[in-house]
């Protein structure tokens, strides 16, 4: 943004999740993804005459689950409308989809940032309907001749369709957004959210609100597709808002003035393009379906459904933060990996009785060795009661923490116990007397250092713990530094 | 012996006590097929070898003592707008002319466990659009009666094969009148069944909440035994009721007892015919004679019915037929010729030095959508969707569609209020006798308004049917038409069985030389 600018960025967004269900929205179709073109498909979802679709429950239930997480209201009552439009990868030539009376409405979802990159806010949920999703064109040319072939698996998958207030101010809260979403998502266990597979989609509506003299005005509109990471839409919304600012110089244009436009962001060229449409503007001719039977929610599902939800990520951050003495980042850090991670570091921490240092280890070691490998905890080789036990060796200094990451590191190659690991590094508890013995040999073969040690100079001392590490590597360096500083001041060389 | 004027129940009894076989039984309907099908072409499509394979097979179960379905070795005519696995379903439509179903409906399906040979497909409007089978692509079908009448529709076909004598039992759709107004051109009698009691699973949808799949047959008893194997729940059709299914036939033998009757103030104004009226009005005195009260009721938003009917079928058809696009399955135009002519129009507009009409031509896809449903739909499936379509669009929608479901209601509210106070109303199916071929084709509001005393049974979700109750003096049949609550099937059956005990309106054949 530029330094001089009065302008805010007002953002909306649109998500689109593909919801786990074994089956389709309307059919018994799988709705696995990546099998070979056209193979999971059936009269009902590639729309063959005189098939009708029938409602799966767990699709409704998992957007039942989204919606009270999502603190919307849920309408005891919610129906389905189609959506009429021809394109060939729509084979009945409308989408079933819920138009005036949506499954859930009004909801919101905190967002905060632990790094303060933008402040804390409640974005506001508009709506959040179930739909199904359309199948993929994929156009092939090939030696100047356009074929394009059309792949129904996708089609009928159940999506659910969140749409936010424009309660966003940056593209950094844009972001926040949808990493916050995407980890209650993650939570509920509703979708995968895997964006290169399309289980997560995001479309953006951007506008300025510009400070003039005049007051604040409002440019147009834009709608921004095609952004295929979170990084996609931050950089998308953040070129867009530029641009629009630019636009606003040179023309003056206000909301209202123009249609609204829609743009694609090219990743390639970090821009976004102009998407050419023809100028009627499209009438989806929305109408109830009569195919399907209106759905009648009661408060016991609601209620059902509320049970259901387990600790989300905004009660779990602040209650590890009660709970364990962490601080608000590393909690976060923490929420932010998952459900089960936290469930290990809770087990650390518990039989440990130090969070922070359970926190610390988690964020600097386990995570580290997670991404190094590309695993997930719940296939880490290091088992929680096993770091626990090598936590507490540290505890109890029978092992320094340096000593410590060669155990847990020997633990991951060796999938065994810390003392396992311990007793094949050759680590064994260092006898105090001999500790202190060793102190004064070095020291008294170091005349010029225990010199140095009188007159205050500490830095002396760290030559002599590497020398006592060489000699002895099991001993703990953070103590015998201070048998180092005691016998140098008390002189009983 | 002939068994073509027998019934469908008695001729279930030959079959049992083996006088017949399925076999010899369906030869004499393939060979009067054969005979008057020329002129009358109710069938499309008879699948001759196909239904002898399996009445044989029918023939060979029964004498192994096996246990055979309800309607077992009889020839069973199926209208081609519902699905039939592995044979041609065209809708009498250009658009599915080769379009071969991978699925039966569920009605199809119902009838193959019960055992019935399902001996061909029926003529139709272009998708159950009309109501006088012209608007077929493949031809029209004549009324047996007279061979220069319509024999109605959308289900035409259906009912003149059995007027014919050319299929003891027939299935038909019926969205607006479909199955009766037809019965009734063709002296047969035919039922549309309460919305939800028959599954539109594999039925080619018109207006869906509309469509239900029903029989025809000669008698009441023979619609009984037809609408007993095909209602009940599905679990593929969300719209179909979880409502036990009576034993139709043993509830049509019911006796009739005090039954209360209503005529409709509304069904006997202007436009409707002299002979009709008093062949209606005679029936009716036929229950009062047997004791039924006859009372005047008014359903004073009745005449609002079609108006409401021609928004709301025509909106559900344009969604419902958009599917047909040249993509998947069914017609597509010639590309070759598609994209000659794109490629002709762009060059002469680039030579008139017309950029911008150049760059305006519609690209490939949107050509090949339009000319697709250009060629392949008739005009009244293209008349229909874009009323359809108009109801539908915004700044209509409200005015048309909407207000079109609210006078629905009220409809609905007239007919809850008059089953208070009758058990079932009576009155004429059609306002006229069957009308000559041609005479209606260039004047679609005329043929709409033949669909006067029907629409109201399907935008209600009631049941009615239609059954011969009289001749005109020309000798064309006229139907009584009664209506009764949802899922009252039986109390229909019941007072048509027993007109049919007093009456042989049924019982009368046209005259096939």
């Amino acid at each position: 943004m530029m330094a001089d600018t009065a302008y805010e960025v007002i953002i909306g967004l649109e998500v689109h999740v593909q919801l786990q269900t074994q089956s389709k929205l309307f059919c018994r179709c799988s709705t696995r993804f990546g099998a070979p073109p056209n193979t999971q498909t059936c009269p009902v979802c590639i729309g063959l005459p005189g098939a009708l679709p029938v409602m799966n429950e767990e699709a409704f239930r998992l957007a039942l689950l989204t919606a009270v997480a999502l603190e919307c209201e849920i309408p005891s009552f919610t129906k389905w409308d189609r959506k009429n439009y021809y394109y060939p990868d729509l084979p009945k030539g409308y989408q079933i989809s819920q138009f005036d009376l949506p499954m859930s409405c009004h909801g919101g979802l905190e967002i905060s940032d632990a790094k303060g990159a933008f402040p804390d806010r409640r974005v506001r949920i508009l709506r959040a309907h179930l739909e199904e999703d359309a199948g993929k064109s994929m156009h092939d040319e090939v030696a100047g001749k356009a074929d394009s072939r059309i792949d129904l698996n996708r089609t009928g998958t159940p999506l659910l369709e969140i749409v936010t207030e424009p309660d966003m101010r940056s593209p950094q809260e844009a972001k926040g957004f949808l990493t916050e979403l995407k980890l209650l998502l993650t939570y509920l266990g509703v979708s995968d959210c895997n964006m290169q597979e399309g289980s997560l989609r995001v479309d953006a509506n951007v506008n300025l609100h510009v400070s003039t003299p005049g007051g604040v005005v409002a440019t147009p509109i834009v709608e921004i597709k095609n952004m295929n990471s979170f990084r996609a839409v931050e950089r998308a919304l953040a070129y867009e808002a530029e641009r629009q600012y630019q636009v606003w110089l040179e023309t003056g244009r206000k909301k209202g003035d123009v249609p609204k436009q829609t743009r694609g962001w090219d990743d390639q060229a970090q821009v976004t393009r102009g998407q050419r449409h023809k100028e009627e503007s499209s009438d989806y001719r929305y109408f109830p379906d009569p195919d399907l039977v209106p759905v009648r929610v009661t408060p016991a599902q609601i209620e059902e459904a509320r049970q259901r939800l387990g600790e989300l990520p905004a009660a779990l951050r602040s209650r590890l933060q009660s709970d364990y003495g962490i601080d608000a980042y590393s909690a976060d850090v923490l929420v932010n990996q998952g459900r089960l991670l936290v469930q290990y570091f809770e087990a650390v921490a518990q039989s440990t009785g130090d969070g922070k240092r359970a926190s610390n280890w988690m964020q600097q070691d386990v995570m580290r060795s997670l991404n190094e490998r590309s695993m997930v905890i719940g296939d880490f080789p290091v088992s929680a009661p096993a770091l626990a036990e090598l936590l507490s060796a540290v505890q109890r200094d029978e092992i320094d923490n340096t000593r410590a990451k060669d155990v847990f590191a020997r633990m991951i190659d060796d999938r065994c116990s810390a003392s396992d690991a311990m007793a094949a590094l050759g680590i064994a508890k260092v006898d105090e007397a001999q500790t202190v013995e060793l102190c004064r040999e070095i020291l008294r073969a170091n005349p010029k250092a225990v010199a140095d040690l009188k007159e205050g100079k500490q830095k002396a001392v760290g030559a002599l713990i590497g020398q006592a590490k060489q000699r002895n590597a099991n001993i703990n360096p953070g103590r015998i530094k201070e048998i180092f500083l005691d016998l140098a001041r008390s002189e009983q060389i | 012996m002939s068994l073509i004027k027998a019934s469908a129940t008695d001729l279930l009894g030959y079959l049992q006590s083996g006088q017949v076989s399925a076999v010899e039984l369906l030869k004499q309907y393939l060979d009067r097929i054969e005979t008057h099908d020329g002129s009358i072409h109710a069938y499309l499509d008879v699948a001759r070898e196909a239904a002898l394979e399996r009445a044989e097979s029918i023939d060979r179960r029964r004498s192994r003592g096996e246990r055979l379905g309800a309607l077992a070795g009889l020839p069973v005519a199926v209208k081609d707008v519902l699905c039939t696995a592995g044979w041609a379903t065209t809708c009498g439509s250009r658009m599915l002319q080769n379009y071969c179903p991978p699925y039966d409906a569920t009605v199809v399906r119902r009838l193959l466990d019960a055992d019935a040979v399902l001996v061909g497909k029926t003529n139709m409007d272009e998708f159950a659009m009309g109501g006088s089978t012209e608007n077929s692509a493949f031809g029209v079908t004549r009324n047996p009666w007279d061979l220069t009448r319509t024999p109605g529709g959308s289900s035409g076909g259906a009912a003149a094969c059995v007027a014919a004598g050319m299929a003891p039992l027939s299935v038909g759709s019926d969205t607006g009148g479909s199955i009766r107004q037809p019965a009734a051109y063709c002296g047969v009698v035919g039922l549309k069944p309460s919305y939800g009691r028959v599954s539109r699973y594999g039925l080619v949808a018109f207006a869906s909440s509309l469509d239900q799949v029903g029989p025809l047959a000669a008698t009441a008893e023979d619609t009984a035994l037809l609408l007993e194997v095909l209602a009940g729940h599905d679990p593929r059709d969300s719209t179909s009721a979880k409502v036990p299914v009576p034993d139709y036939l043993l509830a049509s033998r019911q006796p009739l007892g005090a039954l209360r009757i209503g005529l409709v103030r509304e069904h006997f104004g202007a436009g409707l015919d002299s002979e009709v009226d008093a062949a209606v009005r005679e029936a009716v005195d036929w229950f009062r004679d047997e004791g039924a009260e006859v009372k005047e009721i008014s359903l004073p938003h009745s005449r609002y019915a079609i108006s409401t009917y021609y928004i709301i079928a025509p909106s559900e058809a344009s969604s419902n037929l958009a599917r047909y696009d040249g993509v998947h399955y069914g017609y597509r135009t010639d590309e070759r010729a598609m994209l000659g002519e794109l490629q002709e129009s762009r060059q002469r507009l680039l030579q008139e030095g017309d950029n911008a009409g150049a760059e305006n031509l519609d690209g490939t896809l949107v050509r090949m959508y339009r000319k697709t449903r250009a060629e392949a739909f008739g005009p009244e499936v293209k008349r229909r969707i874009m009323l359809g379509t108009y109801a539908l669009s915004a700044g209509y929608y409200d005015a048309y569609y909407l207000k079109a479901l609210k006078v629905r209601r009220l409809i609905r509210q007239d007919f809850d209020a008059a089953f208070n106070e009758v058990d079932v109303i009576m009155g004429p199916t059609t306002p006229t006798p069957p009308f000559r071929l041609g005479e209606m084709i260039d004047d679609p509001l005329k043929m709409y308004l033949q669909d006067l005393y029907t629409v109201s049974a399907n935008l209600t979700g009631i049941c009615a049917m239609s059954l011969p109750c009289g001749q005109t003096g020309a000798g064309l049949p006229i139907g009584l038409q009664i209506h009764a609550p949802a899922f009252h099937e039986h109390r229909l059956l019941q007072a048509a069985r027993a007109f049919q005990q007093g009456t042989d309106w049924h019982i009368r054949r046209p005259d096939l030389c």
